[in-house]
C-alpha cells in the first residue's frame, strides 16, 4: 500500500521523501487548500524544487487544491491548478466540481484524486465524479467502516485513499459551517477550521478558558492541560449533562487496521499533519513505513512508539469501527 | 430568468424527527393555509427515521398537490449503507415527483432528469452551478454560509437555473457519522431508540458559560439561532433570486409563511416583519451573519441607509 504523507514545509517536504513516503501532498500559501494556516505551504518555486527533489528520488508529488472557489476569486483556483499542472504535480486533489470540470476540460491528461472535502461516502457518488471528471482516486470521508469500505471498493472502478493516522474531523469533511458559524471563517471557503486568530485564551479563578470567536469552547481546572479549541472537540451543556459533545480531543489512529484495510481494498494509506513540524513528520513517516511493511508480530512495538506522537496522547478508530458512531 | 417582483416561498423538509402524525397534521395545514408555492418533503437527515413518515406520504402529497403546491421530494443528505444507496436508487428510479438532491448518489443518478439541488450539496460558485444544470438540474438552494458577494456572483453567471436562498429556520451546519444527539442521552446511534424525537425542534447545546451555541438534531448539528434574511429580500430579489426557502421550525409555520409573503409583497415592512416573527418563533435569537459574510451566529440590522441603522450586534 501506498503512504501519503503531509508536508506543509519545504522542510517537512525533504523529510517526508527521506522517511519513505511513497507520495507528498502539500498545497499552495493561499485559500485554495484546506490547511490555509499562518507560516504553511508553498511558493511557486518552492513547490518546484520540492517536486524535483521527489521526482529524483522517485517519490509522488500530490497538490491539494480542495476548498471550494469562492464565486468571483476563480482565478485564484483557477491559477492554483494551472501551475501544479506546469511545475509537475503527479496529481491534483480536488472538491469543487467546478475546478474538477475546469481541469478536466484544460488539462485532460492530468491525474484527479477526489479530496476527502468532497464527501464521495457511496458508490453513485464516486461513479459521478468517475464518470464526469475522470477521477482516478478518491479520498474517502472518515465516516465509513472497514466493512463500508470493502463493499465500495467492489463496486467502483477508482483507486481509495483512507486517512489512518491524525488529526479527526467528527463532522462529514466538506459538509461542516460549524467554523464559519463562530467565526466567520469556513474550512469550505478560507480553508481554516477554528482559525488561530479567533482564539483566545483567559483565566478565569483557577480555571483556564478557551474560546472561538464569542463563544466558550472549554474550560480547564488547575492541572488539567489545556488543548487547542477545536470547535468539534469541545465541552459543552446539554441539558443536565456536561462533557464532550461531539468528540473527546483525540487523533486518528487506524494502524491496528492495516490488514483489513488492505484486505477492504484500500490502495493508499493517508497521513494527516501538514500543519505539524518536519521531525514530526520525519518520524511518523519512518515508522510507519516499516509498520506497513512489518509482519504482525513485528508490528506492535512499532504502533506504540507512533502512538507516543498523538496529540493529547489519545487515540481513536474513528468511524472505521461501528461502535463509534 | 426573469427577474419577478417579488419572490415566491419555498417550504423545506422537515429536518425533525417529528411522530407520524404530526408530520401529517403539519403538511395538512399548510396546504390548507400557508401562501408557500413549493413544498419539499421527505426525510433528508438519517435513513433510520423513514418509517415514521412513510405511512402518511402519499395523503400528504395528495393534499399539498389538491392545494395546488408543487411537490418535491428530498434525498438523504448523508449515504453510507448499501440500505442507504438502494432507498437514493429507488427514489429515482420510481418517483413521479421531482427530487431534490442531498448527496453526490443523488446527483450522479438524476443526471439527464429534470431536478433540484439542496443546500446541502457545496454549490460555492456560478461554475458549479453551470456544471449542474448542464446535467438536469432546473434549480439550485444555495448552501446557507454564502456571502451575498457570492450569491450574486453565482446567479449572474449561471442564467439558466433558479436560485432559491435559506431564509428562515435553523442552520443545518454539520452532519456526522456519529449521532452527538444519542450520545448526550447516554446511547449510541444503532441502538438510538429514536430519542432524536423527544426534541422536536432541536437539542440546544450551551455553551460552560451559558451561552446557547448549537442544536443537535439526530446527526445533524444545526445552528442554535433562527437565520432570518426578511430584510435582505429586497436585495436577494433584486440579485435574481426567484424562491425563499421556510424550513419548518416546531412553531406556528403558517405564520412564518405569511410574514415573509407580507414582506415579499410589501404588505408589512419588513422591521414589522422581524417583529412579527420574535412572536411565531419566540425564544430563539434571529442571525443573518453568514449573508454579510461574518460570523454566522451574529445579527446584523437592517443595511445602512434604512431608518433602523446599520450597527451589529450578538444576540445569542
Amino acid at each position: 500500500m501506498e503512504l501519503i504523507c503531509p508536508a506543509g514545509t519545504p522542510a517537512a517536504f525533504r523529510e517526508a521523501v527521506d522517511a519513505g513516503a511513497d507520495a507528498v501532498y502539500c498545497g499552495f500559501r493561499d485559500e485554495t487548500n484546506a490547511r490555509n494556516f499562518p507560516g504553511l505551504n508553498f511558493s511557486r518555486d518552492e513547490l518546484k524544487t520540492a517536486i524535483a527533489y521527489a521526482r529524483q528520488r522517485k517519490v509522488m508529488t500530490f497538490v491539494a487544491i480542495n476548498t471550494f472557489m469562492r464565486a468571483g476569486q476563480e482565478k485564484l483556483w483557477h491559477d492554483a491548478v494551472d501551475d501544479a499542472v506546469r511545475l509537475g504535480a503527479d496529481a491534483l486533489i480536488l472538491a469543487d466540481f467546478g475546478l474538477m470540470a475546469y481541469t478536466a476540460e484544460r488539462h485532460p491528461e492530468q491525474r484527479l484524486h477526489v479530496s476527502v472535502q468532497a464527501s464521495a461516502s457511496n458508490a453513485d457518488a464516486v461513479k459521478f465524479l468517475v464518470e464526469t471528471f475522470g477521477a482516478k482516486r478518491v479520498v474517502l470521508p472518515r465516516i465509513l467502516t472497514i466493512p463500508d469500505i470493502a463493499r465500495l471498493a467492489r463496486q467502483i472502478s477508482c483507486e481509495i485513499e483512507v486517512f489512518v493516522f491524525g488529526g479527526l474531523c467528527v463532522m462529514a469533511e466538506g459538509r461542516c459551517s460549524l467554523s464559519s458559524y463562530a467565526t466567520g471563517k469556513s474550512p469550505n471557503m478560507h480553508g481554516v477550521c477554528s482559525p488561530a486568530s479567533h482564539v483566545r485564551y483567559r483565566e478565569d479563578g483557577s480555571e483556564l478558558v478557551s474560546e472561538l470567536g464569542d463563544y466558550t469552547i472549554n474550560r480547564f481546572p488547575a492541572g488539567e492541560a489545556a488543548g487547542y479549541p477545536t470547535l468539534c472537540k469541545g465541552r459543552f451543556d446539554i441539558a443536565e449533562e456536561r462533557g464532550y459533545a461531539f468528540e473527546d480531543p483525540v487523533s486518528l489512529d487506524v494502524m491496528d487496521h492495516i490488514d483489513a484495510l488492505r484486505d477492504a481494498g484500500v490502495g493508499a494509506l493517508k497521513i494527516e499533519g501538514r500543519q505539524r513540524g518536519k521531525a514530526y513528520v520525519a518520524e511518523v513517516v519512518s515508522i510507519m513505513r516499516r509498520a506497513v511493511a512489518a509482519n504482525a508480530d513485528e508490528r506492535p512495538a512499532l504502533l506504540s512508539r507512533l502512538r507516543r506522537l498523538s496529540e493529547g496522547q489519545k487515540t481513536t478508530s474513528g468511524a472505521y469501527e461501528k461502535r463509534w458512531r | 430568468m426573469p427577474a419577478s417582483t417579488h419572490p415566491s416561498l419555498s417550504l423545506g423538509p422537515v429536518l425533525y424527527l417529528w411522530d407520524g402524525p404530526k408530520w401529517r397534521d403539519f403538511y395538512f395545514r399548510i396546504a390548507d393555509e400557508a401562501p408557500v408555492e413549493h413544498v419539499t418533503i421527505g426525510e433528508a437527515v438519517c435513513s433510520k427515521r423513514l418509517h415514521f413518515i412513510e405511512p402518511h406520504v402519499a395523503e400528504v402529497i395528495e393534499r399539498l398537490e389538491g392545494a395546488g403546491k408543487k411537490v418535491s421530494l428530498a434525498s438523504l443528505a448523508l449515504v453510507t449503507l448499501e440500505r442507504e444507496s438502494q432507498l437514493v436508487r429507488g427514489l429515482v428510479r420510481d418517483s413521479v415527483h421531482p427530487i431534490e438532491a442531498n448527496d453526490l448518489s443523488a446527483l450522479g443518478l438524476l443526471a439527464g432528469k429534470p431536478h433540484s439541488v439542496g443546500p446541502l450539496i457545496n454549490v460555492y460558485n456560478g461554475a458549479t452551478a453551470r456544471l449542474l444544470a448542464s446535467r438536469g438540474a432546473t434549480s439550485i438552494c444555495l448552501p446557507p454560509e454564502l456571502p451575498m458577494a457570492s450569491v450574486r456572483d453565482i446567479v449572474r453567471d449561471a442564467p439558466d437555473i433558479a436560485f432559491e436562498i435559506f431564509g428562515f429556520g435553523r442552520v443545518p451546519l454539520a452532519i456526522s457519522a456519529r449521532c452527538a444527539h444519542a450520545r448526550s442521552k447516554g446511547l449510541v446511534k444503532d441502538n438510538c431508540q429514536f430519542i432524536c424525537g423527544e426534541d422536536s425542534d432541536g437539542l440546544i447545546v450551551d455553551t460552560l458559560d451559558r451561552q446557547p451555541f448549537l442544536a443537535l438534531n439526530g446527526v445533524q448539528t444545526m445552528s442554535h439561532t433562527c437565520q432570518s434574511l426578511l430584510q435582505e429580500l429586497g436585495e436577494l430579489t433584486a440579485a435574481g433570486i426567484g424562491r425563499i426557502r421556510l424550513s419548518p421550525q416546531d412553531c406556528d409555520m403558517v405564520m412564518v409563511a405569511r410574514i415573509y409573503d407580507d414582506v415579499a409583497t410589501g404588505r408589512c415592512s419588513s422591521a414589522e416583519g422581524i417583529e412579527r416573527l420574535a412572536l411565531a418563533y419566540p425564544g430563539v435569537p434571529l442571525s443573518n451573519g453568514f449573508h454579510y459574510g461574518q460570523t454566522g451566529a451574529s445579527w446584523i440590522a437592517a443595511p445602512a441607509g434604512s431608518p433602523h441603522g446599520g450597527e451589529r450586534w450578538q444576540m445569542s
